[in-house]
């Protein structure tokens, strides 16, 4: 008797390991993004082909990526965590990182290797800013501007001192409502030299400098907060110009056709990809390193780019970039790392932002509202 | 004296009345009232739990967020007592002992990874301290201390060897001598033991085990006697030993470090309560020199409360001017069209408050439906159209318009139990319309506007979407900043403490109402 229950109980034991070890990833994936067209090009581009490869698998997306950084945060202090991969963009992957709330990442272990042999630490290179950071692609802000409402007899706007430039072009701006990129550019237009630009800033009298340069655009800056705002904006003919995500500006050119124009000068790069939260139990932990593996190799990364005119993060995916998906148009020239667009460009300071937001936020703050 | 007045109570004068089942009324009555209340408590208490549980305790938690400050200390632990002690006024860097406890404490912080989470808190106060304790986190582990490793093995290879550390701390005459050791040895031992579910015996053991063994040996008065002759002769030799500064280690890691307000803004900011967050929300700071204002350009709480309320004001002022004609129309026609009319309050009123405060941006904006019509009918010029969004005009109507049904409904209830009968005996007797509206009929409207007023200011004071929306920078209320103290910068503590003020503030409103017009005063039908 004793004798049976023993076998019956190892052989339990045994096919327990055995149905554990087939299905110890779990069967649920929660993403979280951001809603809108680049949540659709990350369906396609690569949770679609994924469902299809593992059709036990389900996802469910949750729109929360704007305040994805103080959910987290709740979530782990309430000791549930209910997402399992992130889509943040860097500067919040860094502060996730910061407080423990992110997992930390090592690339050439967890990750694929590139398609032309690089390791995933080469082929990511310094877009890996944060050690639980996984890139996906690299957007820029930039401004757009009517073509039809361009003075007559004057060219273009095409550098961005133009838009402090009220005498030559004089109409609204659209600027986000925030010293990010903001104080930069009007250093960069106030005669401060790109590379000093950060050192001036650290400083009380350049930030002052920043905001009286700012100053004299004020009157005509309507201050937008939510990345749809600039391209409304600009299709009411409510602004001349204004900054916004390049995806956007795409979408409002090519898909909807509007009489908008790019001016890429001076654009900002900043880049977007998934963190996962710490605490993950295991099986869920083990589905999402699988998933993300998958998501972000060379060839998923280029697809994405087939829907949204974002630049993939891979370095290894950039040569397979073809054309929209519903469009037909080559996407490279779309792209804000394409060798035209890119002639001018700034990458997001994100280890000065990260000290002076506070600071220099409420300065910017105490002086909008004055 | 008790037991001998009591028969004399019962055989003398008259007993207590009593109930049929002999046990005086008094204690009977009182205990069914108990029961009675006791079964009501018992009824409301599904209600009483959820509030609690999901409104108040939240509330509260978060509230208490305002002035709790433990991660100073539970991060720094053996650093936050040497900081106290340090003169506060020297405006040089703190002694050595204090670099060493920073350091021990970092080390554990950074194994943790809660130093980064310490840096941004910190960083709330003074920037940069966020990426220098970042910067700092990567070179602590290399800092030159195990110049005392290497000479404790040398006076004896054992030393290197865990098991020889977890023997030791099981002796208390040694835990005793060697205080700083055994505290550091515990707690790098429960993370071990808990974080990494390592067993501490097999480890290596680092290099700020043995900077805390060579403070506690060097320290004055120390004692090892009676205790193994490893650590005896270890005590013997540490006179000798060549020496590391920990503070010139920090130095070499980052030149911040020197920077003696850093030191010093870590020790204003290391009691586990702080009232830094309720001095910044009123535009004030706490440094190491005490309270101070904060400058110029950096205030903004300040003007921002007072804008809320201002602007709540004038919204409700402007929704009692509008609604009280319309709830004055509505309770006075026959049902059936009333009905039909009501109809047109409500229905914005279910509308999405997203749906409705883009509307009045597709109306109001420059290229928008009034300027159009404006421009059209030649009363502005098409170079200069109306500026009525993205400022404090475009916020009070469309929050007027959102929240005018909050107080035409509660008018319309109240409106209604007035009996036209009055209007009518007023004006027999004499009086003019005016003086029948103004003597008889408006006095009994007003706990109807008191009701609608309150709903109406109540919920501006914390309206949050719509100025964000079409707020601009002159329309925007205290709410848009806490929402981003709370989602944005994390400053969590900072929200917290504008979010009691603005509590504080509504509650003394409503206590101010009170005593003017009275609470009683106030009818919702």
């Amino acid at each position: 008797m004793k004798m049976t229950t023993a076998i019956l109980a190892s052989t339990a034991l045994v096919a327990l390991g055995g149905a554990a070890s087939a299905q110890d990833m779990a069967n649920d994936m929660t993403l979280v993004s951001w809603g809108g067209a680049y949540q659709a090009s990350q369906q396609k581009a690569y949770v679609e082909p994924y469902l299809e490869m593992h059709s036990e698998v389900s996802s469910t997306w949750d729109e929360s990526s704007n305040e994805a950084v103080a959910k987290l945060r709740a979530m782990n202090e309430a000791g549930n965590i209910t997402w399992d991969l992130v889509d943040v963009v860097a500067s919040d992957a860094i502060r996730l990182c910061d407080e423990g709330l992110a997992m930390e990442i090592d690339a050439d272990e967890m990750l694929a290797a590139g398609d032309d042999g690089s390791s995933a630490e080469d082929d990511f290179g310094d877009l890996l800013v944060s050690d639980c950071f996984i890139p996906q692609i690299v957007y820029s802000t930039t401004f757009g501007y009517r073509t039809d409402m361009v003075p007559d007899g004057q060219d273009a706007p095409d550098e961005i001192c133009d838009v402090f430039d009220l005498e030559t072009y004089p109409g609204k701006r659209a600027l986000e409502k925030r010293p990010i990129n903001n104080m930069e550019w009007a250093l960069l237009c106030d005669g401060v030299a790109k590379d000093e630009v950060y050192d001036v800033l650290a400083t009380a009298e350049g930030q002052e400098q920043a905001l009286a340069k700012l100053d004299t655009i004020k009157d005509s800056v309507v201050w937008w907060s939510a990345g749809a705002d600039t391209p409304q904006l600009l299709a009411d003919g409510e602004v001349f110009m204004g900054s916004t995500y390049n995806g956007r500006l795409f979408s409002v050119i090519e898909e909807q056709d509007q009489p908008v124009a790019m001016m890429w000068d001076a654009q900002v790069f900043d880049l977007d990809g998934w963190i996962i939260p710490a605490g993950l139990p295991e099986d869920r932990l083990a589905r999402v390193m699988d998933f993300v593996k998958f998501a972000t190799d060379t060839q998923r990364l280029a697809d994405q780019a087939k829907y949204i005119s974002y630049g993939p993060a891979r370095a290894s995916s950039a040569p397979l970039v073809g054309q929209h998906a519903d469009l037909g148009i080559e996407m490279a020239p779309h792209m804000p790392t394409d060798p035209n667009n890119a002639k001018n460009t700034f990458l997001y300071n994100y280890e000065f932002w990260a000290d002076y937001r506070d600071d220099i936020d409420a300065k910017f703050q105490a002086w909008l509202a004055k | 004296m008790t037991q001998s007045a009591s028969p004399q109570a019962t055989n003398g004068k008259p007993g207590p009345m009593l109930a049929a089942d002999g046990t005086p009324l008094k204690r009977s009555l009182a205990r069914a009232l108990r029961r009675q209340k006791m079964r009501a408590l018992l009824l409301i208490a599904p209600l009483l739990l959820f509030v609690l549980i999901t409104f108040i305790a939240p509330i509260a938690d978060m509230l208490f967020r305002s002035v709790e400050n433990q991660i100073v200390e539970e991060t720094l632990p053996e650093t936050v007592p040497l900081l106290q002690q340090w003169d506060h006024d020297a405006s040089e860097l703190p002694p050595e002992p204090v670099w060493t406890a920073f350091y021990i404490d970092l080390v554990l912080a950074e194994e943790r990874k809660l130093h980064t989470r310490l840096g941004s808190r910190l960083n709330y106060e003074m920037t940069g301290l966020s990426s220098l304790f970042r910067r700092t986190g990567r070179a602590v582990g290399r800092f030159d201390t195990d110049t005392y490793t290497d000479q404790f093995t040398a006076l004896d290879p054992t030393w290197e060897d865990a098991a020889t550390w977890v023997a030791m701390f099981e002796d208390d005459t040694i835990r005793e001598a060697l205080p700083l050791t055994a505290r550091t040895w515990d707690r790098w031992a429960d993370y071990l033991v808990t974080d990494k579910n390592d067993n501490p015996a097999e480890e290596d053991v680092e290099d700020f085990l043995f900077t805390a063994l060579y403070t506690d040996l060097t320290r004055d008065g120390v004692s090892v006697t009676g205790t193994t002759p490893r650590l005896q002769q270890a005590a013997g030799a540490v006179g000798d030993f060549e020496t590391v500064s920990i503070m010139a280690q920090f130095e070499d890691a980052d030149d911040d470090w020197v920077n003696p307000e850093v030191m010093r803004t870590i020790q204003t900011y290391s009691p586990p309560y702080t009232s830094g967050y309720f001095l910044n929300a009123v535009d004030m700071q706490l440094t190491p020199d005490g309270v101070e204002a904060r400058e110029e350009n950096q205030r903004i709480y300040g003007l921002l409360f007072k804008r809320t309320i201002f602007m709540s004001l004038t919204i409700t002022l402007s929704c009692i001017l509008l609604g009280y004609p319309v709830a004055w129309i509505l309770a006075n026609l026959p049902m059936r069209t009333s009905n039909l009319l009501m109809i047109l309050v409500l229905l914005p009123f279910w509308t999405s408050l997203l749906v409705r405060t883009s509307a009045w941006k597709v109306m109001l904006q420059q290229q928008g439906v009034i300027n159009d019509v404006l421009v059209w009918l030649g009363l502005v010029n098409d170079a200069d159209r109306l500026v009525m969004i993205n400022n404090q005009f475009g916020t009070i109507v469309a929050m007027t318009h959102i929240l005018l049904p909050f107080m035409i409904l509660p008018m319309y209830s109240v409106m209604q139990t007035i009996p036209p009968s009055y209007l009518r005996a007023a004006k027999s007797l004499g009086a003019t319309n005016w003086t029948a509206f103004w003597r008889v009929y408006f006095p009994q409207s007003v706990p109807g506007i008191g009701a609608g007023s309150i709903l109406v200011f109540i919920l501006s004071i914390g309206y949050y979407i719509t100025p964000e929306i079409v707020g601009g920078t002159t329309g925007t209320f205290i709410s848009n900043r806490i929402a981003y103290h709370i989602s944005s910068s994390l400053n969590w503590g900072l929200g917290a403490a504008l979010g009691a003020i603005l509590l504080a503030v509504v509650l003394l409103l409503y206590w101010a109402y009170d005593k003017i017009v009275g609470i009683d005063n106030v009818k919702l039908g």
